[in-house]
């Protein structure tokens, strides 16, 4: 497990750490008191996922650039 | 030597200068090769410090002389070296210092593939000799990038290409650095866009990338050609962020992608490497959710299966006493008989005991015991005479190792030695007594010599009151009685006191010594 908080993770992070979790519950060997533990941390790290994926969203801009070639702002694309 | 009979023939010709005759030539061949293509073979190529680079281009019979000033020489892209097969563009000027005339190069590149090929090759190896395309360097992609730079031409197929599969996959925030993707333009923007990016911090106004891509559609190789340059090759190394080429088709392959984190064959694979797919991510989360909750479930049902297996294993709490019921119960069936055999057993032993203790037996003891008495006391006579006897040998072995003639003779001498001690003593013990007689009578003469009554004889008396001797007018007058001693006699008289009663009578005269 990690420090990062549940919801500080990145996707990757909260993806694998369900999976372990996933994995551990699924095994069996845990006691009851901890499965059901795991299980929350296994919702809450589901949850994370699910935000993550929900706040997918598109935003394409092309940069611009002075005559030097640095750049200096944005310009919104067409997604087309 | 047709012009010079010409000459002589046409007398009249004007006469040039040699300088005249050198700044005409020099005016046709600039005039007429002011720009030309020419392509050759490099011959010895030499650059001195100046910067510009003098070269030969040559053929099978001719050679013509190059040069490529410096500010030319920085600018192109092709390194002429000897041997390499190029298409030099210029023109021709002449030196008329020298009588010479050369090429003025602008531009040059390789002639042909197989010359291009080879140039590739050649900077492949040195690239790749110095680590660039090590697989070390690799860096791994991120999972699921916030932010994607894409390096490309703003319009045409390629950026539309990958925001389509994106958009698809899984929609992100999109930078494109807009490009020139072929043409001279085309390395060095390429190079300032990638080192552009990682320049960015992350979080700022313009958002730092976690991944870029470099992208462009099929070409020929020269078109591609920028995509081999080693700014362009350097840059992707030595990029900060994990980059992924896509240039030109699955079969064309340019430098960059052995410098980049990863090759994909078209700008779509770049995409589709670039994000994992939203909808999958999505059902997987939901899977993994399902099976959370099922592995608890299961888990508990498991226990709760297990809980009612070992209580059906339980035996009832009656059947757990059954049996020890029973063992009291036949226990307490036989304690009366087992109680009434013990008492009859006891009493067996009792009399069995009982019946053997007679007077017969007692007596038998008895006698069994005096007999031991007597046998004793019959030992216990002689046993004392033998002691006795024993103790008497030992007191007379003892007594005649006693010898009375030492004994006396030891007595003798003793008595020997007491005589000689006596007779000594007495010797000594008279001897000592004359002595202390001699000196007694000395100091009984002495002490009348000295005696205060020897001065009586010569005149004086001694006064006394009473035993104290008055030796004071003050004392005498106190004094009830006085006496004075004479040296043949003592006479009272009356004392300086009134005389309370009669002066005592004298005491007797033989009174006189205090000794």
């Amino acid at each position: 497990m990690t420090d990062t908080p549940v919801d500080e993770m990145s996707f990757e992070e909260a993806m694998k750490e369900l999976d372990g979790v996933v994995q551990q519950l699924e095994r069996g060997d845990v006691a009851l008191e901890a499965s059901i533990a795991l299980y929350e941390r296994g919702a809450h790290l589901k949850k994370r996922c699910e935000t993550l994926l929900k706040s997918a969203e598109e935003k394409v801009a092309a940069i611009t650039t002075d005559a030097d070639g640095t750049p200096v702002g944005l310009k919104p694309v067409d997604g087309q | 030597m047709d012009l010079i009979d010409d000459g002589q023939e046409a007398g009249n010709a004007p006469e040039f200068t040699v300088s005249e005759l050198s700044g005409a030539v020099k005016r046709t061949i600039e005039g007429e090769f002011g720009h030309v293509r020419v392509r050759g073979e490099v011959g010895r190529v030499s650059r001195p410090q100046s910067g510009h680079v003098y070269m030969d281009l040559k053929d099978d019979r001719a050679v013509i002389a190059g040069v490529m000033w410096k500010g030319m020489a920085a600018r192109v892209a092709t390194k002429p070296e000897e041997g390499m097969e190029v298409i030099a563009v210029g023109r021709l000027t002449t030196f008329p210092g020298q009588s010479k005339y050369q090429l003025i190069i602008e531009d040059i590149r390789p002639a042909g593939l197989g010359a291009l090929m080879a140039m590739l090759e050649k900077r492949k190896a040195a690239l790749t000799a110095e680590g660039l395309f090590d697989p070390a360097r690799k860096q791994p992609l991120p999972f699921l990038p916030e932010v994607i730079g894409v390096v490309t031409s703003p319009s045409g197929a390629v950026i539309r290409d990958i925001l389509h599969r994106l958009r698809d996959r899984f929609p992100r925030k999109v930078l494109i650095w807009p490009v020139a993707v072929q043409g001279d333009r085309c390395a060095p923007e390429v190079t300032r866009a990638i080192e552009g990016f990682n320049r960015l911090t992350p979080g700022g106004a313009l958002p730092r990338p976690d991944l870029l891509i470099v992208a462009r559609g099929g070409g020929s190789v020269e078109d591609l050609w920028g995509f081999n340059e080693e700014s362009v090759v350097r840059a992707a190394a030595a990029s900060q962020i994990p980059l992924i080429s896509a240039v030109g088709h699955e079969t064309d392959t340019t430098l960059i992608d052995f410098a980049s984190d990863r090759r994909a064959p078209t700008p779509t694979a770049a995409a589709e490497l670039a994000v994992p797919v939203r909808l999958e991510l999505a059902v997987w989360t939901e899977d993994q959710g399902a099976r959370l909750t099922r592995a608890l479930g299961q888990g508990i049902a498991l226990r709760g299966q297990r809980l009612a297996d070992l209580s059906r294993a339980l035996p009832r709490a009656d059947t757990l006493l059954d049996t020890p019921r029973q063992k009291l119960d036949i226990l307490a069936d036989k304690l009366p008989q087992a109680l009434s055999t013990g008492v009859q057993r006891r009493r067996l032993a009792l009399s069995d005991t009982a019946g053997s203790l007679r007077p017969a037996a007692l007596r038998r003891l008895i006698a069994g015991q005096s007999d031991t008495l007597g046998r004793l006391s019959a030992r216990l006579g002689p046993a004392l005479a033998r002691f006795a006897a024993q103790r008497r040998r030992d007191l007379d072995h003892r007594a005649a190792r006693l010898q009375p003639r030492r004994l006396k003779a030891e007595h003798e001498t003793a008595r020997r030695e007491l005589d000689r001690l006596s007779a000594r003593f007495t010797a000594a013990a008279q001897a000592q007594l004359a002595d202390w007689r001699r000196r007694i009578d000395t100091a009984d003469r002495l002490r009348e010599t000295l005696s205060y009554r020897a001065t009586l004889e010569r005149g004086y008396a001694v006064v006394r009151s009473g035993d104290q001797v008055v030796t004071s007018r003050s004392a005498a007058a106190d004094a009830m009685a006085l006496e004075i001693e004479f040296a043949d006699g003592r006479f009272a008289i009356g004392g300086g006191a009134k005389p309370a009663r009669k002066a005592k009578p004298a005491a007797p005269s033989d009174q006189g010594s205090l000794f």
